[in-house]
């Protein structure tokens, strides 16, 4: 049975941390906005060299703050994990009655949390300074923005099982996933364009449906409801898939004897 | 009972770190682990903790087994140990009402409230845990100990790293918590005066096993020792002659 107290902790020691440091809450917007305004200017320069091309700030554009969004989510998931490993926190709090679908849960929310206010803070920045309208994708908007934050809960909660299992340095894993991904997710391009064996691995990143759907729509062509499907299904399958892997390591852990001395030299 | 231990078993490869330890904890009882460092005493405290699994045996707290019900079993836990200080970047009362949440407190405004009291921390509710002195942190410690009213209370060196007036004032706090709220205590220390002072009955602990048992103002001249911290360097250079002579 789930309780939802221990939930509210999660979330509620997140914000108490934000509240009380920019440090933390400037991550949440600011690389984002970053992105934004960079790739605002870029577009805006090759729709000036272009005059018959395609419009970029759509396609472009878009697909920076779409891709930004899925990458927001899943360090939400990881930051306030590892809030817990910088403040050496394993012990007393797996000590409690919290569960570990608990403390996913709280993770995740956690997310929604952060990733909606640099997802809110992106959109209004590429409205206004940009002129970049989200109504051409309509209702598709959501199974999008859907399919880009379960696949970034996913990759969350897979970086903080790497964390758990080798230890506080393999946070540098961590951050350079979205990057290591992004050439397969063909976040710029469509897939054809890559070599037989990255369109396979493509294949298997429920982000890659979500961009060659983005730009079969800005083409002027029917968006295809079905691949959205297969990649939902793909991205719940992997938040199953992660979270048990979690699950495993975490249960290692108290196998032995990790969680209560969790530290670079113990973990390894 | 509020803790029952039965043949507890911590193999790690061919070491055993708990070699079947079996004892109970009674409401209104304070009992010490004592035994010289890697004896298990800690070992032990994470198994009751459930973040230690064991290899072999059984913990019930209050009759529900940890194995099983986990939640349950923990409910009406607590502990404070001086390697387990309470987050530094949340202020004391942030840590309070995190905590008070995971544990589920009823009325946690007036269990703050109470605790900040019992412990003299009124004055640091605001203020960071990773700024305060160690006897700061040991009572902000305490008091996330007994924020949800614990029947079974772990207490892992609560007095090291103090100085001797700050210690006998958290002790008698302890005991007086323990007395009012009738709560089994399990406590280690090496500082062997300071057991003699709180606890009902002593296990020494080597080598993963318990050697001796009993009453800590009786057991030294049991086992032909003046004090208390005579036995427990006997215990620790000797184990087996002792062993030979056990209760």
């Amino acid at each position: 049975m789930i309780h939802l107290r221990p939930i509210a902790a999660i979330l509620l020691r997140q914000y108490y941390l934000m509240r009380g440091s920019p440090a933390r809450v400037l991550p949440v917007f600011a690389w984002a906005a970053i992105d934004i305004v960079l790739w605002g200017f870029i577009t805006r320069y090759l729709n000036a060299i272009t005059t018959s091309g395609p419009n970029f700030i759509p396609m472009l554009l878009g697909a920076v703050l779409f891709w930004d969004f899925f990458t927001r989510v899943m360090y939400g998931v990881t930051t306030t994990f590892l809030e817990d490993v910088w403040s050496r926190n394993f012990l007393n709090l797996f000590a409690t009655p919290l569960t570990i679908f608990e403390y996913l849960t709280g993770l995740v929310l956690s997310s929604i949390a952060t990733s909606a206010i640099g997802l809110m803070v992106m959109l209004i920045l590429a409205t206004a300074a940009f002129g970049l309208s989200f109504f051409g994708y309509g209702l598709m908007l959501i199974p999008y923005l859907l399919v880009l934050f379960l696949f970034g809960i996913s990759l969350g909660i897979l970086a903080n099982a790497l964390v758990l299992r080798y230890g506080p340095a393999a946070e540098w894993f961590v951050w350079p996933i979205p990057a290591f991904l992004s050439p397969f997710a063909a976040v710029f391009y469509p897939m054809s364009v890559l070599p037989h064996w990255m369109q396979v691995v493509s294949h298997l990143l429920p982000p890659a449906y979500v961009f060659e759907s983005m730009r079969t729509i800005l083409a002027g062509q029917a968006a295809r409801p079905a691949m959205l499907l297969w990649a939902a299904s793909l991205a719940i399958l992997y938040i199953l898939l992660t979270s048990w892997l979690f699950t495993r390591i975490h249960h290692r852990a108290i196998r032995t004897g990790l969680i209560a001395r969790y530290t670079a030299e113990t973990a390894t | 009972m509020v803790l029952s231990i039965t043949d507890l078993r911590k193999i790690y490869g061919k070491t055993a770190a708990v070699d079947g330890v079996s004892f109970n904890v009674k409401r209104n009882e304070i009992v010490g682990l004592l035994g010289p460092n890697g004896a298990g005493k800690t070992t032990i405290i994470n198994m009751v903790l459930g973040i230690l699994e064991p290899s072999a045996g059984s913990i019930h707290i209050e009759g529900v087994d940890i194995a099983t019900h986990r939640r349950r079993a923990l409910e009406g836990t607590n502990f404070t140990a001086v390697y387990a200080p309470l987050p530094g970047n949340l202020t004391v009362y942030q840590n309070l009402r995190f905590f008070g949440l995971l544990y589920g407190v009823c009325d946690l405004d007036e269990r703050i409230a109470a605790v900040l009291q019992q412990f003299d921390l009124e004055g640091f509710r605001n203020t960071k845990c990773g700024v305060l002195s160690s006897g700061e942190q040991t009572r902000a410690g305490l008091a996330k100990a007994m924020l949800n009213q614990p029947h079974l209370l772990l207490l892992d060196e609560p007095t090291a790293s103090l100085d001797p007036a700050t210690a006998r004032d958290i002790r008698a706090k302890i005991c007086e918590f323990a007395g009012r709220e009738a709560v089994g205590v399990l406590w280690t220390s090496h500082n062997m005066a300071e057991v003699e002072k709180v606890c009902d009955r002593v296990l020494f602990l080597s080598h993963g096993r318990i050697l001796l048992e009993g009453n800590p103002k009786t057991l030294p001249r049991e086992h032909g020792k003046e004090t208390l911290e005579d036995l427990f360097i006997a215990v620790a250079r000797e184990p087996l002659t002792l062993e030979g002579n056990g209760t």
